[in-house]
């Protein structure tokens, strides 16, 4: 595999890797950190990527079992507690300014969501996955899977209406 | 679509139920019209959503294994290396008998006996030359010893010079 066929296959979701890295991570410099780690262990497997048939969700469930190693370990323990992001690529500067500031309310609430349902609500609500992807990738049964989504979506909207007074009038 | 068919979807939607593609209807809705008060905490949800589903990583990949991986795998070599030497290079054991020695090895060892035994006759030849040397030095100590005798008589008249002058 060249490298131009290998960034052809990687580059629909590479950010998808990102997002869901800086979702479980929260910083952006330990996002991209796990990007790219996450990018290289695939370009040094790349003999074996043509025998997977999803790459995209290998590569999100090596994406998730990386983060979640590193929450474990000490040294992003101290990273959680510090982090600062100084660059924010997220979005334009106009799209920021449009945006309710309280939409980073929501931001806020999914940081304090047990992991899992991080994950989940991430791969659902923002990547759009279907829920046989979401089962491959996090390794659970859709069931299952479908409760921690309920669960997720309802706490933010509880703790978006009780703490922040939203919507209710 | 109707305020009410939304309602449901909704209630759907939190127990985790919708499709993907009720799911972008519901976003669809409300991206584009004005709802009421008690579902703006939808809205916001959707929103933001929306606008993380832009997020990137401008940070490029470099596709080269990492130096430090080199590095790490070149100095883990050298010590594989560096121990099969010295697993290799452990001495034999010592041989003690001359009739353990194989026939060339015989044949060498007579060799060196006899070239050492060159060695140690040209040496006392050597040794018989440095004798001479030894004689002289004996007969160099006597004359310094008779010398000595001069140095003991010179005292002597000194003495006797010393009491005539008194």
């Amino acid at each position: 595999m060249t490298q131009l066929e290998f960034t052809s296959l990687v580059m629909p979701f590479k950010d998808k890797v990102y997002r869901l890295a800086k979702r479980l991570l929260v910083s952006t410099e330990e996002a991209e950190d796990a990007t790219q780690e996450i990018l290289m262990r695939l370009w040094n497997n790349k003999a074996k990527i043509s025998s997977y048939n999803n790459v995209e969700a290998f590569a999100m469930t090596m994406t998730k079992n990386f983060c979640l190693d590193r929450l474990k370990s000490k040294q992003a323990q101290n990273l959680k507690i510090v982090h600062s992001n100084y660059q924010d690529h997220s979005v334009s500067l106009q799209k920021q300014l449009e945006a309710n500031d309280s939409v980073n309310w929501v931001s806020k609430i999914i940081e304090t969501l047990p992991e899992q349902q991080k994950l989940i609500l991430q791969l659902r609500d923002i990547e759009e996955y279907d829920f046989d992807e979401i089962a491959e990738i996090v390794e659970m049964n859709p069931t299952a899977i479908r409760v921690a989504l309920s669960r997720a979506r309802k706490t933010i909207r509880e703790q978006l209406i009780n703490t922040h007074s939203y919507g209710v009038k | 679509m109707v305020l009410n068919d939304i309602e449901k979807l909704l209630e759907k939607y939190d127990l985790g139920e919708t499709t993907l593609r009720e799911e972008q209807a519901l976003r669809a809705y409300f991206s584009e019209n004005e709802v009421p008060e008690y579902l703006k905490s939808y809205r916001l949800m959707f929103q933001y959503f929306e606008q993380t589903k832009q997020e990137y990583t401008a940070k490029e990949v470099p596709l080269k294994p990492k130096k430090s991986n080199v590095y790490k795998w070149i100095s883990i070599a050298a010590a594989a290396v560096l121990m099969f030497g010295l697993y290799i290079s452990k001495p034999e054991p010592v041989k003690t008998d001359l009739s353990q020695l194989s026939q060339d090895e015989k044949e060498l060892y007579y060799k060196t006996i006899e070239a050492l035994d060159l060695v140690s006759t040209q040496l006392n030849k050597g040794k018989q030359q440095i004798g001479i040397l030894d004689a002289m030095a004996s007969s160099y100590n006597e004359g310094v010893e008779k010398a000595s005798l001069l140095g003991e008589f010179s005292n002597t008249t000194n003495k006797i010079f010393n009491t005539e002058t008194n």
